[in-house]
């Protein structure tokens, strides 16, 4: 006669990578590493907002770049141009970075003589906010072009923001983005989250970033 | 997409179980999921049959998924409502000041294996 066997398991699959999120969290620490998840949509301008935050911090902080996409490479030959260093990572399809690949990428980078590190994270607002990859500090980029609206589209991803970085404010005049109703989208769901307004083209608000980050550090 | 990473986890993970326990061939696996976890069950279960072929030890699992219902809290009139019905605001008191108790959950409940 065949029967089932039955195997408990009880695994919760978000509990392992929070697990592995405490590793890399360790790890970070035990290396004097910050590490900032930065995560956008597609063109928010995640890269020339890190190439500028590099610019003017490259006396004082030494910063690594680790780039996750789907594929190409063309992120981390920019940022090696810039003279940054960069690891590429290829998530293989998955629309955000895990805590394994970021470790398996922390393994791979020589991440020695870095104080800040930023996991530039593949562009959508949607996974990337589901799962926690280890970071310490967790920034979102939204350009003026965007939106005001995004915050109720993407609730989740505006609710586990520590910061809220609005970029291309250059192009205010153009778009009808409500800096006030944008704020106001983002308290129904977040009360803690700091929001500044900049554009990494023209310098105009970078400072405040920058005065957070040394903060942070 | 976010469903294909989460199978690579199951079965990465059923595979370790399965190893554990001297099993070389797992006929189902059982997934509790919350109703607000935010997963697609037909896509999840496309997914699952997509990548059980590239591992042997599931390759003939069938996904059975129960689902979790989605309770909410409300701190302030201490209701317990149904979360898809109402969201965030309290049903009995209008208050947003509610979490969520159950039915963000991911939990891989067992693994099934008949016997030769």
């Amino acid at each position: 006669m065949s029967g089932v066997r039955v195997i408990d398991v009880n695994h919760g699959v978000f509990e392992i990578n929070d697990e592995i999120a405490e590793t890399v969290r360790d790890y970070n620490k035990q290396h004097n590493n910050f590490m900032i998840n930065l995560m956008a949509s597609p063109g928010a301008g995640k890269t020339t907002f890190l190439l500028k935050t590099v610019e003017a911090l490259k006396d004082s902080v030494k910063i690594g770049i680790m780039e996750a996409d789907i594929d190409a490479t063309v992120d981390a030959e920019k940022m090696k141009a810039a003279g940054v260093s960069s690891i590429q990572i290829h998530t293989g399809g998955e629309c955000a970075m895990d805590a394994e690949m970021t470790l398996q990428a922390l393994n791979e980078f020589d991440t020695k003589d870095i104080d800040l590190l930023f996991l530039e994270n593949v562009g959508n607002l949607v996974c990337p906010a589901e799962t926690d990859t280890g970071a310490d500090k967790k920034v979102v980029l939204l350009s003026v072009p965007e939106g005001d609206d995004k915050p109720l589209k993407y609730p989740l991803m505006f609710e586990v923001a520590d910061l809220i970085v609005v970029t291309k404010i250059d192009t205010l005049g153009y778009f009808d983005f409500d800096k006030e109703a944008f704020v106001r989208n983002i308290r129904a769901r977040n009360k803690k989250a700091e929001v500044l307004f900049l554009s990494a083209k023209t310098g105009e608000g970078f400072d405040a970033w920058l005065e957070i980050l040394k903060k942070w550090l | 997409m976010h469903e294909l990473g989460v199978v690579f986890y199951v079965i990465k993970d059923v595979k370790k179980v399965a190893e554990e326990n001297e099993i070389d061939r797992v006929d189902s696996v059982t997934l509790s999921i919350g109703e607000v976890s935010g997963i697609l069950h037909d896509y999840l279960t496309d997914c699952w049959d997509w990548a059980k072929k590239r591992e042997p030890v599931v390759e003939n699992a069938e996904l059975k998924i129960e689902t979790i219902k989605a309770v909410t809290h409300c701190e302030d009139c201490g209701e317990d409502y149904e979360t898809v019905k109402y969201a965030k605001v309290c049903p009995k008191c209008g208050s947003e000041n509610t979490y969520l108790l159950t039915g963000n959950e991911f939990v891989i409940k067992e693994i099934g294996v008949l016997d030769e």
